[in-house]
């Protein structure tokens, strides 16, 4: 009688107890403003910390704060995340991270979404941040898309590369370009294009120099896209692009991000961190490229065919 | 509301409040609906920014950045003294070219200075936590502008200054060149709203071609929400409500922020801010049109 009374007792006194035991913690996020990859970007984030083991509403409190586009309330939203001292702020978008990390040097910070993590002084290196921050950088997978152009074209010895010398971002991922080729085994062969007029010519000059053309995140040269995917067809040169969005514009391959995921992957980072890692010992990752876009007639018109391989990877099939 | 939230609203209301004192000078004294603030606020950011990465002295970027800001507001003067440009249409020119010069004078979108030594980094050694040293330092700063410009304004260059916004043509009769006054008042104007943009840089420790976004609105509000709250008659009086206004505008946009308590969304925001904002505005007259019943 004693034991029977004292089983369910027992039980409740587990049951009571449970909430309390398990620690509850906190993730603040903001973005700088609602976008779709922002917006997915977040949804990520919560998805991955689920699957760790923190679930939002019983053992996790998920704080969202979004600047609605405005910098000014981005710093004030970071003062008031600041001021409540969650487990872990996750900023998304570089101006909000710059503005979390610039009030607060104890509470710690998993920014995504963020370009180039160094240059916005928010970590003194990737491999070491140091202090209190860490994150995910979306820089284009510059070193995916040389394996790519390497499956398709696998004869490929010289990788041109048009771009505008004017565009900060372009010089930035021509010198990656160059490294990542240089490992396995491509040359870069460069041809500049000041303006949208310059595209065809510049295009031309790489015909019987190189081997496929790759073209950068350039809005220069993305804008006169057809000019140069035309020279890819009639010299019967593959064109590829850093972006997604080209492949249906006439390129014949691309790697991008699918924002949920690159969410996923910082997500993983803030449930190491709430953990107990010290973000300052996690180094910067750069989000993996998942999204692969192929067009198979792009690939046809310039005289190469997508493996079998690719084709079955491919996210996205266009241009038929 | 914990307390690094409260005085992070005060601070960066304070930052503002300097845009609040540029807007009235514009709007309110010399009559003058200037939007170049728009492009001058991240025009001052954007030139204290690149000089602290390029090794200047915070103090001198800072009067670099207001000299920028000053040359802008000159350019949108002479195109509605000079040309004949419509104010309206000039300041919007400027504001929109200024995008570009943005982008010129940094050289990318975005330039940090999180890790350099800034006006502040001196004060951030002295004992007291950094959630004050900032508030502080902007409070120092603004008190010292409003007491300077309250000066200016009672001063002979100051009053023919005002008395070319109130009535320009009687201004001219009494022998006050009215177009010189509008050039100055404007470069004033936007010198202390560049002088605002290199504080925010600063304090939050970036430069952005965004951050501009939206600058005449938060600065018409305070000064409206102050001239409200706060009718004091005088200058100087209608200067701190400048400055009361811009504090109270942040606080309002706080307290937006802490509205999920309330069943509001993040999205709500904008809405929220705007709701409390045409509240401060309705309550004061409320008030009186209670009491003028009451007679």
């Amino acid at each position: 009688m004693k034991i029977s009374r004292a089983l369910p007792m027992a039980a409740l006194a587990v049951l009571l107890a449970t909430p309390a035991l398990a620690q509850n913690k906190t993730v603040a996020i903001t973005a700088i403003v609602e976008h779709p990859a922002l917006d997915a970007t977040r949804d990520g984030v919560v998805a991955a910390l689920k699957e760790a083991g923190f679930t939002p509403g019983q053992n996790l409190k998920v704080d969202y704060q979004s600047a609605q586009g405005n910098p000014a309330t981005a710093a004030q939203i970071a003062r008031q995340f600041v001021g409540q001292k969650p487990d872990v702020i996750v900023p998304i978008s570089t101006p909000s991270a710059q503005a979390v990390a610039a009030a607060t040097r104890d509470v710690a910070v998993v920014f995504t979404a963020v370009t180039d993590p160094v240059g916005a002084q928010l970590v003194k290196s990737m491999d070491k941040p140091g202090g209190n921050v860490t994150g995910l950088s979306d820089m284009a997978p510059v070193g995916a898309h040389v394996d790519l152009i390497k499956e398709i074209v696998p004869a490929a010895k010289r990788l041109g590369v048009v771009y505008n010398p004017g565009e900060p971002n372009s010089v930035t991922m021509v010198k990656v370009l160059k490294d990542e080729a240089g490992k396995k085994g491509l040359t870069v062969v460069e041809a500049a294009a000041n303006k949208s007029a310059d595209v065809q010519t510049a295009a031309r000059s790489l015909v019987g120099k190189a081997d496929a053309i790759y073209v950068p995140l350039d809005n220069t040269v993305v804008s006169a896209l057809e000019a140069l995917t035309a020279v890819g067809a009639q010299a019967k040169l593959p064109v590829f692009s850093a972006d997604t969005d080209s492949v249906a514009r006439g390129t014949v391959a691309s790697i991008g991000f699918d924002y949920f995921q690159v969410g996923k992957q910082t997500g993983a980072v803030v449930a190491r961190v709430l953990k107990g890692e010290k973000p300052g010992d996690i180094p910067v990752d750069l989000a993996k490229g998942t999204d692969l876009f192929v067009n198979p007639k792009a690939a046809a018109a310039m005289g190469v065919t997508i493996p079998d391989a690719v084709a079955k990877r491919a996210t996205k099939t266009v241009g038929q | 509301m914990t307390e690094i939230a409260f005085f992070g609203a005060v601070e960066i209301g304070l930052v503002y409040a300097l845009v609040a004192l540029g807007v009235f000078l514009s709007f309110r004294v010399l009559d003058f609906p200037d939007l170049t603030v728009d492009g001058s606020f991240p025009l001052g950011a954007a030139v204290a920014a690149t000089l602290i990465v390029a090794g200047a002295n915070p103090w001198l970027a800072s009067l670099a950045a207001i000299a920028a800001g000053a040359v802008a507001g000159l350019v949108t003067a002479v195109l509605n003294v000079r040309f004949r440009i419509l104010h309206l249409l000039a300041s919007i020119l400027t504001m929109i070219a200024l995008f570009s010069v943005n982008l010129r004078v940094m050289g990318k979108p975005n330039v940090a200075i999180l890790m350099q030594d800034t006006v502040l980094t001196p004060f951030y050694g002295l004992g007291l936590p950094e959630h004050l040293v900032r508030p502080l330092f902007v409070a120092v700063v603004v008190l010292a502008v409003v007491a300077l410009l309250a000066r200016f304004l009672a001063s002979e260059f100051g009053l023919a200054m005002r008395a070319t916004g109130v009535n320009a043509r009687m201004a001219r009769a009494q022998g006050v060149e009215t177009d010189t006054h509008l050039y100055f008042g404007i470069a004033l104007s936007n010198g202390l709203v560049g002088l605002a943009g290199a504080l925010f840089a600063q304090t939050n420790g970036f430069a952005d071609v965004t951050t501009g976004i939206g600058t005449i609105v938060v600065g018409l509000a305070a000064v409206i929400v102050g001239e409200t709250v706060l009718p004091i008659r005088g200058m100087a009086g209608a200067l701190i409500a400048c400055v009361v206004g811009s504090i109270l505008y942040r606080l309002a946009v706080q307290f937006a922020l802490s509205a999920d308590a309330i069943g509001l969304q993040a999205s709500d925001l904008n809405l929220v801010t705007a709701v409390l904002v045409a509240v401060a505005l309705i309550l004061p007259r409320m008030k009186v049109r209670a009491g003028g019943f009451a007679k």
